[in-house]
């Protein structure tokens, strides 16, 4: 009778203790006020939420995340599509072209982002081809301008043979006399996969579109090697901004209230992604 | 149709360059002697001053050996616990009818939604509360490491995806046999779900290899530091001396080359779709 409690115990205790009790302990926490002394918490009520409201960089760090989102996943849809179109024929060397694409993914953020780190130099070697080009030298990682969109890049260059091999795997149920029709009526690359390989993977495009999303929103080691969040907050999105405060300057209350925005936001697309494109997945 | 293959392999070795040559200019750079200009206009790409110096002194200099142990019993550890209580949660899940089977399943999959990052903080208390941390020693050390990650989700849903597949009648006879719920389990369905361990294992050990965010919070000893914790130490050890730091990073990612390298289909044979983790 007690069976399938008894097998059920070892992994719910671990999801209690480092899922739930602290999924609630960090909304308990963003109503709390540690200012006084770190050991003591006074209930504070919405008091963190409204300094969060009058925190500039607040805004600045929700600015900067959803310039992440809409640069990286627009191209993390649309180009490992491309690439896993292109790989979905008849080619020599094709398993040395997934291998090669597919290295960043499994490379450690913390490598691939000291390698792009040094492409970066002031006088490294992307310097050289853009001032080879005749424009001026740019200063990657330390002009505000430009430190976040070369985070992004170090993003997007880590996930294209992910989202490629999602693809592949996709495109390779679509049933192959529809192609060998478009072959007889004579279509081109384009109006073939406009009308069939597109419509038939509408539901992947969707599901890579959440799923980038929801790891664009939890971004950190790129940031934390590379930048640090600087040039004057530059490049600093939420869960960096989350770390700073909970960590660097103990301020529990006030970074728990900016998880629970975090929380509200990731939930959000991961219900959208649970109900509408992993229901298989899940059996629900 | 000529034009298309030929307009297929050009793109295709454009992004393959693009993708391995950041790697490449690190290597580069970590096999240029002292005599050699690292920032010299236009960049050189095979070193003149050729020389495997700067391994053998970031080797010296640096614990790689231990931040290599260290990852490896991490990784180890999470992958077993993953195993084990992924495919003991999943069993009564795909199996069994019991009250609350309803609730239960929902909860697992509400983790799902809950990032890390949201709830590192009060995470980090509750371990410094077990005392699993560092300080403490470094059994402990490693067990903090590793319990937050100890099962997922992700790895409950695989593992009853598995089962369900079973036919029924695999366990009546066994249990006509006399065996009981835990030997059914241990004998006759976990030899049956060999290929989903086997997917859970790889990116389970995939993802604790690369975790950053996790130790670089919890861990004060060096002496238990991981690989990436390590590697984006150097930056801070030989702040300039990028030939070092290139070489050390190199030397970290070819343990992981050599592991995707022989369990490449895995990863690329697009048979794996399911196993994608969000």
């Amino acid at each position: 009778m007690f069976t399938p409690y008894l097998f059920l115990l070892p992994a719910a205790t671990v999801l209690l203790i480092f899922f739930f009790i602290p999924f609630f302990h960090t909304i308990v926490l963003s109503f709390s006020d540690y200012s006084n002394s770190i050991y003591s918490a006074v209930f504070c009520g919405f008091d963190n939420y409204i300094e969060l409201l009058k925190n500039p960089v607040f805004y600045k760090v929700l600015l900067n995340t959803f310039i992440y989102l809409a640069v990286a996943v627009p191209i993390l849809a649309v180009v490992p599509l491309f690439l896993a179109v292109l790989l979905n024929q008849k080619l020599r060397g094709i398993t040395l072209y997934k291998i090669l694409i597919y290295l960043p993914v499994i490379v450690s953020i913390v490598v691939a982002a000291i390698a792009f780190k040094w492409l970066y130099a002031d006088q490294g070697i992307l310097n050289y081809i853009v001032t080879s080009l005749g424009f001026n030298s740019v200063g990657w990682l330390t002009d505000p301008n430009w430190a976040l969109y070369s985070v992004i890049i170090v993003t997007i260059w880590k996930g294209i043979g992910y989202y490629m091999m999602i693809y592949l795997s996709a495109l390779m149920s679509v049933p192959k006399e529809l192609y060998e029709a478009c072959d007889i009526d004579g279509a081109g690359f384009l109006t073939k996969h406009l009308t069939v390989t597109i419509p038939h993977i509408m539901p992947v495009i969707a599901l890579i579109v959440t799923i980038s999303s929801i790891s664009a929103m939890k971004v950190f080691a790129e940031i934390y090697v590379m930048t640090k969040g600087g040039p004057l907050n530059a490049s600093k999105t939420i869960v960096y901004y989350i770390y700073e405060r909970a960590f660097e300057n103990l301020d529990l209350g006030y970074a728990s209230a900016m998880a629970v925005v975090l929380l509200l936001i990731v939930m959000l697309f991961s219900l959208i992604n649970i109900l509408c494109f992993e229901r298989k997945k899940y059996q629900l | 149709m000529k034009n298309g293959k030929l307009f297929s392999h050009l793109i295709l070795i454009l992004i393959s360059l693009l993708s391995i040559f950041p790697f490449l200019w690190l290597i580069s750079t970590s096999l240029k002697g002292a005599g050699e200009n690292i920032f010299a206009y236009p960049p050189v790409f095979i070193p003149s001053d050729f020389t495997f110096e700067n391994y053998a002194g970031v080797w010296k200099r640096v614990n790689l050996l231990g931040y290599f142990i260290n990852s490896m019993i991490v990784a180890a550890g999470t992958v077993l616990l993953n195993l084990i209580l992924s495919s003991l949660a999943a069993y009564p899940l795909a199996r069994m009818e019991f009250k609350g089977k309803k609730i239960i399943f929902f909860a697992i999959l509400a983790t799902i939604m809950i990032p890390f990052q949201a709830i590192m903080l009060p995470v980090y208390l509750i371990t410094i509360k077990l005392h699993l941390t560092d300080n403490v020693n470094n059994l402990a050390g490693y067990i903090g490491l590793i319990m937050p990650f100890a099962v997922s989700a992700f790895g409950i849903f695989l593992m009853r995806q598995a089962f369900l597949t079973i036919p029924k009648e695999m366990e009546e006879a066994a249990i006509i046999d006399g065996c009981n719920a835990f030997q059914v389990f241990w004998k006759v369905l976990l030899p049956m779900v060999k290929p989903s361990l086997a997917v859970l294992a790889i990116f389970t050990f995939i993802g604790s290899w690369g975790e950053f965010l996790w130790p670089s919070i919890v861990l004060t000893k060096e002496s238990l530091y991981t690989l990436p914790v390590g590697v984006n130490n150097l930056q801070g050890m030989f702040s300039a001396n990028w030939r070092y730091i290139a070489a050390g990073s190199i030397i970290s990612i070819v343990p992981i080359i050599v592991f995707f390298l022989s369990m490449q289909k895995y990863f690329i044979s697009g048979e794996n779709e399911g196993a994608v983790k969000g």
